[in-house]
């Protein structure tokens, strides 16, 4: 059984006096135990609304959400305040995109750490203090001592972002949930903090969602991909089927349009056209339909179903995919 | 610590002597200038001649400004033409009440005031929101003398639940230690005359707060409504933290930063409301005596109280200043 | 950053809140802004305040029933124990404590009043403007000799907000002695300080701006960037506090006329000093002093909410 199994997740923002806005759309996944699945998107395809409705971070108020989010048996979206706060920090862990603006700036490292140590562990005193050293030792912070004294402009990026995955690993969660952590670094820092969630996932065995628009982070780290299209799956396989077979025109595209070295001088980058605000329903159709090289009038009538086009396991919503020409069926 | 300390005073001495030159162009700029101000507007020109020569006032300008800043320093404010003290007594006479008065208004003004702008910013759109922001600009609207009159007219006058002027009951038995009557009660076990000190403050405290509290509401409830927007709230949430450590460690001491300096700012509109607000309560502190001060164009009194306002007000902003490097470790640092 | 400064830092950073650096000319700027205080609450009522406001001052002393002096018999003021007549057909608002008809005093002293408030605010918005004007186009662009000219006006403004404002008003009252023209004058001056460093603070932040290191590199000369780049982008946060400072005028020349130094002339009474002359007989007719209150409350409640709209609707963060 998976850990989590995400089932037809939908958010939609209903703020007085405007248009309601959907960003999740049906989004499907699961992630097992000890696996690291990524969802890939461009900006806007909902993926961060995603990781906060999965950790009950939306407000309450102007957002609808439906669907099912199992996290070992219980739905994350039915659950209480309460038992949600008990979970959170505990067996759901979040880590997110800009180091600086997620470090409370007037309260030392330390005490951030140890609040989650006290509340959810119930250390105290000179044994939280201890605990959080090791902590930031343990996610490569030097002196970790005089670094728990320390306040977040005083420590450079890399680090804070170290501190953040402390905080993060503090109660070993069994599902780590990391939106673009990479983002806001320099690149050499970018391969440590990966480095670093490889590593910390393998050691504990904590299930790891990683969520990214970069598709170098899918390639050196996911077991399993989703790709994402304006707020719906539209492509899962795991990492090497679908490096080696995008079968969904976007993912296709997404792929397509990384430079490559080995590709002989002069010839053109391949970017999809447009941008994700030319996009039609899912209940109309296809939403990357208005950007799609292959579509048909077929791609206007409801949403496409899921299917296994390629290979067993491979899923893709198109009723056009991407298929080597001999396969493509008569 | 020391450092920022000495710099922030270094840094001062530019401002006071700035304000020490306008204070002397101002004071010979009065009608008449200081002779008809001590003789009265009949005064011969002999009269005044002799006055001026007295005074000092035919030397050369820089020499009568020197001798000045020479009395400021020696806190020599001059004698008031009313009363016929020195300026600076009459002043230390009357400070406690002042203070106690303003302090009792600050109090009611961040008591009320914080929970009332986070709770306002916390339930963005609904009823308390709604009457907070209102209130808060009815509150800017409102001549704080006019409401002191109000608050005495229904309060004292017509329901009798509170004294309607002076600081204490007359022939109660108080001693006074301090100068501060409540603190004085307390200190020589008069309870009663604490009570009563505290009752005689209550509507001037009130009336006096309702600038202060208006500012605070609205800083409160804007600075909340930024902070709750941040990254670091979410991330404190993120951690299943409760709500109380959420509150408190995450928003509170982040959102209250701007409203510390906020409060130092509104020592300045504090006095001149005092002046306001103890003069319709015929409270006895410095406000009344300047509203009597102006009456009789008691000008060593009125240059004495700018002078003291501007020290006053420079102090408090220092402790302000000292406040925020301590609770903003990013002050700290630079 | 001096102690000082603290207030002075306020407003300057009301001059960064209130402007966005992006070169949209004034006109799309405040078409914009316009169409967003349409559809606000606060705008309509405070415009509307302000409307009704406006006509009364200018239209109301005309239809005033009686003369602002004109004074009936002693007797009819108090026909038992000292009671006033209160509100009757002749007489809407009663008669104050020397016979005099109230509601025709009120409608010639919103005039005073409005008088008053758009005099000193005109005061503090001209010269501080020019004040203003001057320190940023000398710091934006003056070299050393200008940021150090910069500095001393800067200087000079700050002691003038380290004073309350009241007392800079009495001690300017003091001096040019009681009589309407002093009360102008007074609370004028005090908004001046406010006026300068916003402009000069909103033209730091212009003069920052890429289009004008633009303008910069392209050669265009620099009075001309200041006259047609900076100033007309710098101007908003000045509006904003020109509306707002009309409310401040107005409470501030209360509390000078209530601290009598006010028009000491009854044919031309003005609310502030209705009020003061009030308090007296407050205790036994609440409203003498109440009709000029709420005057002078609404007044200031329909300038500050009209600001306070503007303010909002220029906002760039919340621009969508």
């Amino acid at each position: 059984m998976s850990l989590l199994s995400v089932e037809e997740l939908s958010v939609t923002f209903t703020a007085r006096g405007r248009k309601d806005a959907t960003a999740v759309d049906g989004v499907s996944f699961t992630v097992d135990q000890g696996q690291v699945v990524g969802l890939v998107g461009e900006s806007g395809c909902g993926k961060s609304v995603t990781s906060l409705a999965l950790m009950g971070l939306l407000p309450r108020k102007g957002v609808r959400i439906g669907g099912r989010a199992e996290f070992d048996g219980r739905d994350l979206l039915t659950l209480s305040e309460r038992k949600l706060r008990d979970m959170r920090g505990s067996q759901l862990a979040m880590i997110f995109q800009d180091p600086l603006s997620s470090l409370n700036p007037v309260v030392p490292i330390g005490i951030q750490v140890t609040e989650i140590l006290q509340r959810h562990r119930g250390l105290k005193g000179e044994k939280a203090r201890k605990e959080a050293a090791s902590l930031l030792d343990r996610v490569g912070i030097p002196d970790p001592t005089r670094r728990l004294k320390e306040y977040p402009h005083q420590l450079s990026g890399g680090m804070r972002q170290r501190a953040l995955i402390a905080m993060a690993v503090a109660c070993a969660p069994r599902l780590l949930i990391a939106d673009e952590p990479t983002t806001a670094l320099d690149v050499t820092i970018q391969a440590q903090i990966l480095e670093l969630l490889k590593e910390l996932v393998d050691q504990e065995g904590t299930a790891l969602l990683m969520i990214t628009h970069d598709l170098g982070v899918v390639a050196g780290l996911c077991d399993e991909v989703n790709v994402l299209y304006a707020g719906r799956a539209v492509e899962s396989a795991g990492r090497r089927e679908l490096f080696a077979h995008p079968t969904h025109p976007y993912a296709h595209g997404l792929l397509g349009s990384i430079p490559r070295l080995d590709a002989p001088r002069g010839e053109p980058l391949n970017p999809i056209r447009g941008s994700i605000n030319d996009k039609i329903a899912w209940a109309d159709g296809c939403a990357f339909a208005p950007r799609c090289d292959h579509y048909t009038m077929e791609c206007l009538t409801g949403t496409p179903e899921l299917t296994e086009p390629r290979a067993a396991g491979h899923q893709v919503r198109c009723v056009n995919p991407v298929l080597p020409t001999a396969e493509v069926p008569a | 610590m020391l450092r920022l300390v000495v710099r922030r005073l270094l840094q001062l001495i530019p401002t006071l002597l700035g304000l020490s030159v306008l204070l002397f162009l101002w004071l010979n700029r009065l009608p008449g200038g200081p002779a008809s101000a001590i003789l009265g507007e009949r005064a011969t020109e002999a009269e005044v001649a002799r006055i001026n020569r007295a005074l000092g006032l035919d030397e050369p300008v820089h020499v009568q400004y020197w001798r000045f800043l020479k009395r400021i320093f020696e806190l020599d404010l001059g004698t008031s033409t009313q009363t016929g003290q020195p300026v600076w007594d009459e002043f230390a006479l009357r400070f406690p009440a002042t203070v106690e008065l303003s302090v009792a208004a600050i109090l009611i003004a961040v008591a009320v005031g914080i929970p009332m702008g986070y709770l306002a910013a916390k339930r963005r759109g609904g009823w308390l929101d709604v009457a907070s922001v209102s209130g808060s600009l009815l509150g800017i609207c409102i001549p704080v003398f006019f409401l002191a009159m109000l608050l005495r007219g229904i309060f004292s006058v017509e329901l009798g639940w509170f004294p309607s002027q002076g600081r204490l009951t007359t022939g109660i038995n108080a001693t006074d230690v301090t100068g501060f009557a409540v603190l004085d009660g307390v200190l020589t076990g008069e309870f009663d005359a604490s009570w009563d000190a505290i009752m005689h403050l209550v509507l001037p405290a009130v009336a006096l707060a309702s600038i202060p509290l208006a500012v605070i509401v609205r800083m409160t409830r804007a600075s909340v409504l930024e902070v709750l927007g941040e990254d670091y709230i979410r991330t404190a949430e993120s951690k299943g933290l409760d709500k109380g450590t959420v509150r408190g460690r995450h928003v509170l001491r982040n959102a209250l930063l701007p409203v510390i300096t906020a409060v130092g700012l509104l020592t300045g509109s504090l006095l001149s409301g005092a002046v306001l607000t103890e003069s319709v309560f015929d409270f006895g502190g410095i406000g009344s005596f300047i509203r009597t001060a102006i009456d009789g164009r008691d000008y060593p009194v009125l240059v004495g109280f700018i002078l003291f306002i501007a020290m006053v007000y420079v102090l408090i902003n220092l402790l302000v200043d000292l406040a925020y490097s301590i609770i903003d470790p990013r002050v700290r640092v630079h | 950053m001096t102690i000082l400064t603290n207030k002075a830092d306020k407003v300057d950073r009301l001059a960064q809140l209130t402007q966005s650096t992006e070169s949209v000319s004034g006109s799309s700027l405040w078409r914009e802004a316009f169409r967003r205080m349409r559809s606000s609450k606060m705008a309509i009522i405070g415009a509307a305040i302000i409307a009704a406001f406006v006509l009364v001052a200018v239209v109301g002393p005309m239809l005033a029933p009686h003369g602002a002096t004109a004074q009936n018999w002693r007797s009819e003021v108090f026909p038992n124990q000292g009671k006033f007549v209160g509100m009757r057909g002749e007489n809407w608002f009663g008669l104050d404590h020397l016979g005099r008809d109230m509601f025709s005093r009120w409608l010639v002293g919103a005039r005073q009043t409005l008088l008053v408030g758009v005099v000193s605010m005109l005061i503090g918005l001209v010269v501080g403007a020019l004040v203003g004007v001057l320190s940023g186009a000398a710091a934006t662009l003056g070299g050393k000799a200008g940021q150090r000219v910069d500095t001393v006006i800067m200087r000079f403004t700050d002691i003038m907000l380290s004073l309350p404002s009241l007392l800079l008003a009495v001690s300017i009252a003091a001096v040019l002695g009681q009589s309407l023209t002093t009360v102008m004058i007074a609370v004028g001056v005090v908004q001046i300080p406010i006026f300068a460093r916003l402009l000069r603070g909103s033209m730091l932040v212009q003069g920052g701006a890429d289009y004008v290191l633009a303008a910069k590199a392209v050669g265009i000369r620099r009075k001309r960037i200041v006259l047609t780049q900076i100033l007309p982008n710098s101007l908003s946060p000045v509006i904003v506090q020109a509306t707002l400072s009309l409310a401040t005028a107005i409470i501030e020349a209360a509390a000078l006329s209530y601290l009598g130094l006010g028009n000491p002339d009854p044919a031309v009474p003005e609310w502030g000093v209705m009020l003061s002359q009030a308090q007296r007989f407050f205790d036994n007719e609440p409203m003498m002093a109440a009709y000029p209150a709420i005057g002078i409350i609404i007044t200031a409640l329909g300038f500050t909410l009209l600001g306070e709209a503007m303010r909002e609707a220029l906002d760039p963060k919340l621009r969508g």
